[in-house]
């Protein structure tokens, strides 16, 4: 297997340095190039906490991350922000532009990239996210799930090699959020870009190549939906998981693991 | 809060609102200079036709611009009295200790009169016509030579940029949080001074916490899409420098030419 992409060891973080209790306690985990990575969690479990110290807003009290082998300090941290990038759970205050088209180039006028490359990016993320028709208007007047599109848009235009998306996508309808997230898959097939997404949605967990449950701080569960989903049974399933466990209770013959939405129609046709 | 005249942009599309913000701001830097070239009611008349002129082209109202000179009346009326007290010559009309009132008084206070009204309307023209972004920018712009004496003028303008567009997102703020407080039974506006100085406390409040919230928010931001201060930075914002802004110039040559020659 190939070195990963992230790799964390015995990470703990605290705010408060006067409190005994940590926010996040020895979390280990790596993370393999081109996965997507979901996180999951109760409300301050400490994901949001988890995606600052990844791109290192924060630094943690014990325990390092490495990213793309090497490892994340206060001197690194401006040559690895080059890899990673992170759209943060409040789409309120993370516009810097006046307009949505200035606040995408943000980080590229950041890169001191010529306007003329920086116009064709803003141009097609602002497409890709279908943002363009807004792309004068002021980000701080926009819906909550437009402004979490122009978020999104900020992020890709700097393709960056791993995005941290911390519930991005939760203000988006149904059928943005679904063509959002084939988006975002094209661009993880095609560039070979690593996606961690915290998110509350299950559905779009099932898709994950890898899971990461935290609990109170700690690591739960890690590992393949089909493991996390049959062996955590108090998590909210995901539909065809709900499905199977009905038909069960109604002592149906089905399947003991957990299935994939394939495997459940295959079934389902049998 | 509508009631801010001073420094508020009115869009348009007026020849004036065309021009690149850098001739607007030197043109009227430029003219503040050769006001105090005029020294006769010819060249007064002249830079007042001009004032006039420009303001006709914005398509702004005269009221508006009458509003904006309002804050500013006590300062200017203040300043007049003294020079028309404290100017002697000519014929007096009247005169009590050291305060004379004269007829050079009089006329020198008119035209201090006509020179303040006359730079308060030029800078409202500057800051109706252009956007406080290309504003910044061409502020930016004007202050590069300072870059040389290691001022730190680009974190400068960009600070100036987002503070001004916090500016509507703050009073939004503000008024969400009075509404909160209304609901919670404040009334504002209301009682004596003391009394109404107190229910701004529970504005003033939310809203300091909340800003210092949203400026640490945002620093994040900016941090996590890389920037970083005295790093060099290309600008998606393009200025273009056209014939106009050339001929803008130009004009103000010629009138400053034109005041050299009328002024005694
Ligand atoms: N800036 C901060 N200072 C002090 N404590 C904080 C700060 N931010 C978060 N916390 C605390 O850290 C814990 C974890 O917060 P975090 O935001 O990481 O949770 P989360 O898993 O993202 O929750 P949610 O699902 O609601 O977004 C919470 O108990 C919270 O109170
Ligand atoms: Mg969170």
């Amino acid at each position: 297997m190939a070195s990963p992409i992230i790799e964390v060891q015995d990470l703990s973080f605290k705010y408060d340095q006067r409190n005994n209790e940590n926010i996040l306690t020895d979390i280990s985990f790596s993370i393999q190039q081109g996965d997507w990575v979901a996180i999951l969690g109760n409300n301050g479990s400490g994901k949001s906490t988890l995606a600052k110290l990844l791109v290192g807003l924060l630094s943690p009290q014990a325990g390092q991350i490495m990213i793309a082998g090497n490892p994340l300090t206060e001197e690194t941290k401006w040559e690895i922000r080059q890899h990673i990038a992170l759209v943060f759970q409040n789409p309120e205050n993370q516009f810097i532009g006046t307009t949505v088209e200035e606040d995408v180039a943000f980080g590229l006028e950041n890169q001191n990239i010529p306007f003329s490359m920086m116009k064709t990016k803003v141009d097609e993320v602002l497409d890709l996210v279908g943002m363009t028709p807004f792309r004068k208007a002021d980000p701080s007047r926009l819906s909550g799930g437009q402004k979490q599109r122009v978020a999104i848009a900020s992020v890709l235009a700097l393709d960056p090699d791993i995005i941290v998306l911390d519930e991005a996508l939760v203000m988006l309808d149904p059928k943005s959020r679904r063509e959002i997230l084939a988006t975002l898959t094209q661009i993880q097939m095609t560039k070979q870009t690593t996606i961690l997404s915290i998110t509350h949605d299950m559905d779009e967990a099932m898709f994950a190549d890898q899971i990461i449950l935290l609990e109170n701080g700690r690591i739960k569960q890690i590992g393949t939906p089909t493991e996390v989903f049959s062996k955590i049974t108090h998590l909210e399933p995901p539909f065809v998981e709900k499905l199977r466990r009905t038909l069960q209770q109604k002592k149906r013959q089905v399947p003991e693991m957990f299935l994939t939405e394939d495997e459940m129609v295959k079934w389902l046709c049998k | 809060m509508n009631k801010l005249i001073l420094g508020r942009y009115f869009p348009g599309d007026s020849l004036i609102h065309q021009l690149d913000a850098r001739a607007k701001l030197t043109s009227a830097i430029y003219f503040i200079v050769i006001l105090f070239l005029a020294n006769n009611w010819q060249t007064y008349l002249l830079l007042a036709v001009f004032t006039i002129l420009v303001m006709f082209l914005t398509n702004v109202r005269l009221r508006i611009y009458i509003r904006g000179v309002r804050p500013l009346i006590w300062l200017i009326l203040f300043t007049v009295c003294l020079q028309i007290l404290f100017t002697s010559g000519g014929k007096i009309y009247f005169s009590w200790g050291p305060i004379t009132i004269s007829h050079f008084g009089l006329i020198n206070g008119f035209y201090i009169f006509c020179r303040f009204v006359m730079i308060i309307f030029i800078s409202t023209v500057v800051t109706f016509t252009t956007k406080p972004m290309d504003l910044t920018d061409g502020i930016n712009f004007l202050l590069q030579p300072l870059r040389k004496l290691k001022v730190p003028v680009d974190e400068f303008s960009l600070m100036l940029s987002i503070a001004l567009r916090f500016v509507p997102t703050l009073l939004d703020e503000t008024q969400k949080i009075m509404d909160a407080q209304r609901a919670r039974g404040v009334v504002f506006g209301e009682g004596s001074l003391v009394r109404q100085m107190k229910t701004l406390v529970p504005i003033f409040i939310p809203l300091f916490t909340s800003s210092l919230n949203r400026s640490e928010e945002m620093a994040n931001a900016m941090e996590v899409r890389g920037y970083q201060s005295g790093k060099p930075r290309s600008s998606y914002r393009q200025r273009k420098w056209q014939l106009k802004d050339t001929v803008s110039l130009v004009i103000m040559f010629i009138l400053t030419f034109s005041l050299l020659v009328l002024r005694t």
